[in-house]
């Protein structure tokens, strides 16, 4: 059977059936003609419904039908498409043109009929062919496709390493090492400030310290020695230490300067 | 370097490929399974020896449009589709329309889908096919405007598994289908 109904529901009730004439209840006629996909698909609905012959189309029949529809459409100040508007006035034309008077012999090719009726079949078959297309099989929706689970490791080739790669990648460690040590000495590693704190701490603690007993020769390397120095001198430059000694060559003493 | 040293060892590779493969795989996909080069015809007829192996079995080995691929037997589709009982969304009448449209006239413009429908072609429409991969731009018709042409593509065919579009119904089927003669 051709003319597959799509569903259609009023009011929640379901149409079984296309209505048997063409009157339709007004409430209805705009999911009516929703159901119709243009002017070829409602002409393709009538021709089918009153059993016209494609091939022969009664054409006054036929137009006096899709008007109807038509008008009908418009009583009830529905969005007229202009598709189907358009294909009112073709219809008028043909119809027109078929009560000309006829050349003695009709080709196939003179009727006026024959582009409507060309058209009426190719969208009827497009029609068909899309229901089926709808109805086969698809991947996750009928065809189920394997995809078994893996635990994907990566195939990238480990780099081969020579002796030579392995010392010239030792002597950049070295290399960029020497930038470092020089950074870490001047601002991270090595702080000033953090040496002033540490000797105020120990002056607080002691109260009197030599001069030399705040250098640790023995562990702290030369860059240390010379920020603990810088820290000493900074921190008598701001007044917090006081240094001493009794005369030349004498001990020298350092201690926090209080305010008395 | 001779990895794989029998038939049997071949075979079992490209099993494991192919049962773990998210997409349909090409010849070109499975000769880059292996170091040595094996003939498009050897995989062929392996292919065809595995197709035999699963004959009894749940999966069956099929050729779509992109290439091979492993997909569970007609006969337990329906017990599969209960697990994801969210059916995925019915497309338009227009998007089915349209689509059968250009696969059956492919390469077409959209004036070449009015034409044929009577109505004019909704943007959105062109769009879920577009997303869905199923149609694309293919060139330009050397007209004023230079309207695109839309064909379907490889995805569309695996999608509805089809190894070609002559594997679609033919257009025949359906032009005189009903007509009175």
């Amino acid at each position: 059977m051709l003319l597959t109904t799509n569903e259609i529901r009023i009011k929640g009730e379901k149409l079984n059936e296309l209505p048997q004439d063409l009157y339709i209840p007004p409430d209805a006629l705009e999911v009516y003609l929703e159901s119709f996909e243009g002017p070829l698909d409602l002409l393709l609905y009538l021709i089918r419904k009153h059993n016209l012959d494609i091939l022969d189309i009664p054409m006054a029949n036929l137009t006096r039908q899709y008007m109807e529809y038509v008008e009908k459409m418009r009583a009830i100040k529905l969005e007229l498409a202009a598709d189907y508007l358009l294909m009112s006035a073709m219809l008028i034309e043909i119809k027109s043109r078929m009560l000309l008077p006829k050349p003695a012999e009709l080709t196939e090719e003179d009727d006026p009929r024959a582009e409507l009726v060309r058209r009426l079949m190719e969208y009827e078959a497009i029609k068909l062919a899309a229901q089926r297309l709808d109805e086969m099989p698809k991947v996750d929706e009928g065809v189920y496709v394997a995809s078994a689970y893996y635990h994907h490791i990566s195939q990238a080739k480990p780099p081969e390493v020579t002796l030579d790669d392995l010392a010239e990648a030792w002597r950049n460690v070295l290399k960029r090492a020497s930038h470092f040590k020089h950074y870490k000495i001047g601002r991270a590693e090595l702080s000033v400030r953090e040496h002033m704190s540490i000797i105020l701490r120990r002056l607080k603690q002691d109260r009197l310290v030599e001069f030399t007993q705040l250098f640790d020769v023995k562990n702290d390397g030369i860059p240390k020695l010379v920020v603990c120095f810088l820290a000493i001198l900074e921190l008598c430059r701001e007044g917090l230490l006081r240094i001493t000694q009794q005369a030349a060559f004498s001990p020298i003493y350092v201690q926090i300067n209080s305010e008395d | 370097m001779n990895e794989t040293s029998s038939v049997h060892e071949l075979k079992n590779v490209l099993e494991a490929a192919l049962l773990t493969a998210h997409e349909p795989l090409s010849l070109d996909d499975m000769q880059r399974l292996f170091v040595d080069k094996i003939e498009r015809a050897t995989l062929r007829m392996l292919l065809d020896e595995l197709k035999q192996d699963w004959a009894e079995r749940t999966m069956e080995l099929v050729q779509v449009a992109s290439g091979y691929r492993f997909q569970a037997k007609p006969e337990y589709a329906n017990f599969l589709a209960r697990l994801n009982p969210e059916r995925q969304g019915k497309y338009s009448r227009a998007v089915m329309e349209t689509l059968a449209i250009i696969a059956y006239r492919q390469p077409v413009t959209r004036g070449d889908i009015e034409e044929i429908r009577g109505v004019a072609v909704n943007p959105n429409v062109m769009r879920q096919l577009q997303e869905r991969d199923w149609i694309d731009v293919v060139g330009q018709r050397e007209v004023p405007g230079r309207p695109s042409l839309y064909a379907t593509t490889k995805h569309f065919l695996d999608d509805l598994n089809l190894k070609s579009l002559s594997d679609l119904p033919p257009i025949e089927d359906f032009t005189q289908q009903g007509m009175p003669t």
